[in-house]
């Protein structure tokens, strides 16, 4: 009987000090906005494998507040974003919001972040603007701003030799970033950019600029393309017989997601980003061996994005011990922080972009295998940012 | 811009305008004489482009492979599949308004990308050109050209001479000329209108499965190629003027002329110069270059 009453009394008290906690903080509502279909929707998969890899890691809590997803396919369709986001600000009224892959989506979202003063992590998009004129407290991102790969390029560039290069790129806005910021890098090296080639988004007939280039007759050249316009124009290069005379070289997109496709005219091109493919660190490894027994699947740059927004969700979460509506120590407490990402570990700016160290990556095989750091700590220069 | 250069890229022209031809030609034969627009013929260049990947490990293993036997299954089954297409959907809209023609043919374009999306996934994707023509051939000392390109050209303008023989000097060809201009005068003459149609429609859809077979392994495989030549193939069609293949070809390869010279002189406006040909031309011949009928 004495024995009983104790167990009740110890039971009713443990459940008097769990019980409040459970009860008082309800699910944290979290807004998944990626394309899940279209053109990206495999980089839309992959962030939202690796987002969900370390919430599963953590017990299915971040700040001891369990997660409850709410899903919108955003298409990376542009037209459509503020529609889309605010369907999870209004009418889901999630706490946070995760996306995305899209730069023109992500402007559109954060601006509605910005408006509506909801925490938004951008697990990929990399315009300059997000962390640069758009910056808010509420805003972070876990992915590269386009001028920290396209510069740590042009600076690889210079610092092999090179004086006198030609830029190729499609003729948008995050073409216009990676040129410029290729440009600054290059130049700072001393090198000189002769021409700056453009043609049409999504446009893949390159024919008539690569015997623009062949007549130029520069020493190097840089290009920003990705997906299957990526795979066109590396083959097309090579098939013009400029790979043996006109090194190419690009931000990492060139080259990753594409090299089967791509096959052998892409061995051996540089390239620049802040992940790659043979870190061979132990907190990659064990990431990449998580990630391939939940899923099946080898992960990517993309992956690893996502993991690292929810990674620095749960960092912010845990400083304010769930909640989310103290923003300044949330925010306080990120940019104090030390992320411990598979890429290695990163810092987050001022204006809430990785500061990190970009490698120089070759293609051998079907991988983009690390050459060396390119910069150490890089830190994008937040160009408008008011914070 | 030297000579060397010049020619190089009048050569890049041609050879581009030749392939515009080849996909155009299919769009212009089913708007043409069918009355029909065909928002669906861009798929058919895609689902061409996807045979040329997904057939070839299967005629590896059927028929030992190579890519021309590839070619001719592909020609083969996109026939079938425009011949099957006529039948269940095609043939229900000659009388319809154009309206309804774009709604089912949008329709078809969702449901060909979603199906692609499901058998083959969204994955880019390269196919390798046979070996025979893999090489190519020195053109100045740090530019060559892909001999691959250069078969490009010699099958469209053998697709080219081989439709205009057809169309002008056999019987059938009479036939679909006579029917492209009074469908009732054909049918009352006791020519089997609808076996006429399915037949082009049919030849229309492996026209486009063709460009986008042979083109394959130099524009690579992904997920949305065909609404990117749908567009220019609507521009070459309304240029060259509905229905003329002869006006398909020209305007194919002024086309070809104006988007690769316009990239390199003029690259700001490189994405536009294109549709101000198009607009020139209909300001000067409403109708187009060469209007039929």
């Amino acid at each position: 009987m004495n024995r009983r009453n104790t167990l009740a009394a110890l039971l009713a008290s443990a459940l008097l000090a769990a019980g409040p906690a459970v009860h008082a903080q309800a699910k944290l509502k979290v807004g998944v906005m990626l394309p899940f279909t279209g053109t990206f929707a495999a980089l839309g998969t992959a962030i939202d494998n690796g987002f969900k890899l370390y919430v599963q890691e953590q017990g299915g809590r971040l700040g001891g507040r369990e997660i409850e997803y709410f899903v919108v396919d955003d298409e990376s369709d542009p037209a459509k974003a503020t529609d889309n986001v605010n369907k999870l600000i209004n009418r889901d009224k999630v706490d946070v919001i995760v996306g995305t892959v899209h730069s023109g989506v992500a402007m559109a979202m954060a601006k509605a972040a910005r408006d509506s003063n909801t925490m938004l992590m951008v697990p990929n998009a990399g315009a300059d603007a997000v962390t640069g004129p758009m910056c808010a407290p509420n805003i972070f991102r876990s992915s590269f701003s386009n001028w920290q790969s396209a510069y740590a390029m042009g600076v690889v560039m210079a610092k092999r030799g090179h004086k006198r290069a030609v830029s190729l790129t499609w003729k948008y806005a995050a073409g216009d970033e990676m040129v410029a910021a290729f440009k600054e890098g290059f130049e700072k090296g001393g090198g000189q950019v002769l021409k700056q080639l453009n043609l049409p988004f999504p446009n893949v007939e390159f024919q008539a600029l690569l015997t623009d280039i062949a007549a130029t007759k520069p020493d190097s050249v840089f290009s920003f393309f990705a997906g299957g316009g990526a795979v066109k124009f590396v083959k097309d290069y090579a098939a013009a017989g400029l790979n043996k005379t006109i090194p190419l070289y690009g931000p990492g997109f060139l080259t990753d997601g594409t090299l089967e496709a791509q096959g052998d005219s892409a061995q051996g091109i540089l390239t620049t980003l802040h992940y790659a493919d043979s870190l061979g660190t132990p907190r990659d490894n064990a990431f990449r061996l998580a990630y391939v027994k939940a899923y099946k699947l080898q992960p990517d740059v993309y992956a690893v994005q996502g993991y690292d927004a929810a990674q620095m969700l749960g960092i912010g979460l845990a400083a304010v011990k769930g909640d989310i509506t103290k923003r300044a120590e949330f925010a306080a407490a990120l940019e104090k922080a030390k992320i411990d990402s598979p890429r290695g570990a990163f810092t987050l700016s001022k204006a809430h972009n990785p500061v990190q160290d970009i490698y120089l990556r070759k293609v051998e095989g079907k991988q983009n295998k690390v050459v060396e750091v390119a910069i150490k700590a890089l830190a994008d220069p937040a160009r408008g940012c008011k914070m | 811009m030297d000579l060397a250069t010049f020619l190089i890229q009048c050569l890049n022209a041609v050879q581009y305008g030749l392939l515009l031809f080849l996909v155009a030609s299919g769009l212009t034969l089913i708007f043409g004489i069918m009355g029909v627009i065909n928002l669906a013929h861009g798929s058919f260049y895609m689902i061409g482009a996807y045979m040329a990947y997904a057939l070839a490990p299967w005629v590896e293993s059927w028929l030992g492979g190579g890519f021309f036997a590839t070619l001719a299954v592909g020609i083969v089954l996109s026939v079938l599949l425009g011949y099957l297409l006529e039948w269940l959907f095609f043939s229900y809209l000659y009388e319809r308004e154009h309206l309804q023609q774009v709604l089912m043919t949008y329709g078809l374009i969702l449901v060909f990308e979603e199906v692609r999306s499901i058998l083959v996934g969204d994955d880019v994707h390269g196919v390798q050109p046979p070996a025979l023509l893999g090489g190519s051939i020195p053109l100045s000392e740090v530019m060559s050209y892909p001999v691959y390109r250069l078969f490009i050209s010699a099958v469209c303008i053998a697709v080219a001479v081989a439709m205009w023989f057809v169309i002008t000097r056999t019987r059938l060809g009479m036939r679909i000329r006579a029917g492209a201009s009074n469908r009732e005068m054909v049918r009352a003459l006791g020519i089997d209108i609808k076996l006429l149609y399915r037949i082009v429609f049919a030849v229309g859809v492996a026209l486009a499965a063709l460009a986008g077979m042979i083109a394959s392994p130099v524009s690579s495989v992904y997920p949305g190629m065909g609404s990117q030549v749908l567009i220019i193939c609507f521009v070459v069609v309304v240029i060259g003027g509905i229905g003329s293949i002869r006006g398909a070809l020209v305007a194919a390869l002024l086309v070809g002329v104006v988007d690769t010279f316009g990239k390199v002189l003029f690259p700001a406006a490189a994405g536009v110069l294109v549709y101000l040909l198009m607009a020139a031309v209909l300001l000067w011949k409403p109708e187009g270059l060469f209007k039929v009928g």
